[in-house]
């Protein structure tokens, strides 16, 4: 009875979106604060940029869009890792070249297949209409996964953030953790597709962390706080997005932004 | 290729004859040492001398371009490396950062604290800290997981020159407590001379080719 009416008064699409777009930011806050400690924004932005790319591949090959986002956003991850290793030319320029390269290659790749057509305008700002059943079974146990995988390069990846070579003293094998790291933002980049959209993803995993940074004390405490506040975002952004028809990955984005907003409010009334 | 020693002897670890080599400019060479569980050695020289390079070699983070490193089996080390920077986003607690790397119990914590004189520190970020207590607070970290050697690259940088001195006098008294050996790496020739351990010398290598041997 309560099923049925939450099912009519949201509609099934919307409440398919919010449960993909919880077990999303479930999983994008905690990975955000790596994000944000690593300096890794930039990263982000490429595998999202390049994700154009796993479009145009997965519309050739013919295998899920998801799949060829993270298919492809993984090969740029290891070719980041290698080119990082033998290169000499600094990190960002790299990143660059990768980033605008693949979306360009995306773009030219799509242009020639002139026989399927794609709402580019979804891929760029998401769109809930899309979420499937079969989007939401992958996003939540692949999210899972990506927590469990998450827990376990925790401690590794941490130390790692403060020095490599104290890791690597330690045992832990900071490289690893660096790489399992960059294919796990892969998969979120991924998985948040649909719902928040390439160009907006790496707010998610930046403003959440962000927003929470001044009211903890370790890093634990605010990887927890940020899957909070990166929930209430989604949550917020989405029934906005339904009310008003607007696209949903701005309006999560918005939220976000505005959630960031309040916090700072007291601190600034107080330097005043 | 690390040749290993035996388990019984009281060798932690021994370079021999190593050398690194970045382009054709050898950073250090020739360069032999023994490490002996309760024992002190120094690494001295001047800025650029490799002395940081040359303890990474020992500590297996680069591989000598020419020579052997041997470490006895199952070596745990306490490390302090020179640089070490905390980003302002990283919540990171005096605690927390003492078990970056090793889980420890209330009671290893304490002690740690106490070896290195800050067991009233409380738990503050570690950015509040001050240049000294951070280097202090950084010993203490080396000891959480009971190192049987430690490596310490300017361990009294920021430190002034009273500090400096108690800051030897701890690691001396860590060393007999904690029966393990020490790399200490300054370039404090006097107190290295004045503390009556070993030292090995580095000198600059020419930014050419060193003449072959
Ligand atoms: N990866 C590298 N490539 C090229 N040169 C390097 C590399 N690492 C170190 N060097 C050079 O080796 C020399 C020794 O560096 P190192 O940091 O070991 O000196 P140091 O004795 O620790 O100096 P300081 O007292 O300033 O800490 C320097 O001239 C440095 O420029
Ligand atoms: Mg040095």
């Amino acid at each position: 009875m309560a099923n049925w009416w939450v099912a009519h008064m949201l509609g099934d699409f919307l409440i398919r979106a919010l449960l993909a777009g919880v077990g999303l930011a479930l999983v994008a806050g905690p990975a955000g604060c790596f994000v944000v400690w690593r300096r890794l924004a930039y990263f982000g932005e490429t595998i999202a940029h390049s994700a154009l790319l796993g479009v145009a591949l997965a519309i050739l090959v013919g295998i899920d869009l998801s799949m060829g986002i993270f298919v492809s956003a993984s090969l740029i991850t290891l070719t980041i890792y290698c080119l990082g290793r033998v290169e000499t030319l600094p990190s960002d320029t790299i990143l660059g070249l990768l980033a605008h390269g693949g979306l360009a290659l995306g773009l030219v790749v799509l242009s020639f297949l002139t026989s399927v057509r794609i709402d580019v305008e979804a891929l760029l700002f998401g769109d809930i209409l899309a979420v499937t059943r079969g989007d939401l079974v992958a996003i939540w146990a692949g999210g899972a996964l990506a927590l469990c995988v998450l827990a376990w390069i925790w401690r590794p990846l941490l130390a790692a953030t403060v020095s490599a070579d104290l890791a690597a003293v330690a045992g832990m094998k900071p490289e690893r953790a660096r790489l399992i790291f960059g294919i796990l933002v892969a998969g979120v980049i991924a998985a948040a597709i649909k719902i928040v959209g390439v160009l907006l993803i790496v707010a998610l995993l930046v403003i959440p962390a962000a927003t929470v940074r001044r009211f903890v004390t370790g890093p634990e405490a605010m990887a927890v706080a940020a899957a909070v506040v990166g929930v209430a975002s989604v949550l917020g952004g989405l029934l906005m997005s339904a009310r008003l028809d607007t696209p949903s990955g701005p309006s999560i984005v918005v939220t976000a932004l505005a959630i960031f907003a309040l916090t700072r409010i007291p601190a600034l009334a107080e330097k005043q | 290729m690390n040749r290993e020693i035996a388990v019984s002897s009281n060798i932690l670890v021994k370079a021999n004859n190593i050398g690194v080599k970045r382009g054709n400019r050898w950073i250090f060479r020739d360069v032999e040492f023994e490490i002996v569980r309760g024992k002190q050695i120094f690494l001295i020289g001047a800025n650029g001398s490799g002395k940081t390079t040359c303890a990474k070699t020992v500590l297996g983070l680069i591989r000598p371009d020419e020579g052997t490193v041997a470490r006895a089996p199952s070596l745990t080390i306490g490390y302090i490396p020179q640089k070490l920077s905390f980003s302002p986003v990283l919540p990171l607690t005096v605690r927390r950062l003492l078990t970056l790397t090793d889980r420890a119990r209330q009671s290893e914590i304490a002690s740690a604290l106490a070896a290195v004189g800050l067991e009233r520190l409380g738990n503050p970020q570690v950015l509040t800290l001050s240049g000294g207590e951070l280097q202090r607070l950084l010993l203490a970290r080396a000891l959480i997981g009971k190192p049987d050697l430690l490596v310490l690259d300017e361990p009294a940088q920021g430190v002034d020159k009273a500090g400096e001195r108690m800051l030897h006098e701890r690691v001396e008294e860590i060393r007999r407590d904690y029966g393990c050996g020490a790399l200490v790496i300054s370039h404090n020739l006097e107190l290295a001379l004045a503390s009556g351990d070993d030292f090995v010398p580095l000198v600059p290598h020419e930014h050419d080719d060193h003449p072959d041997a």
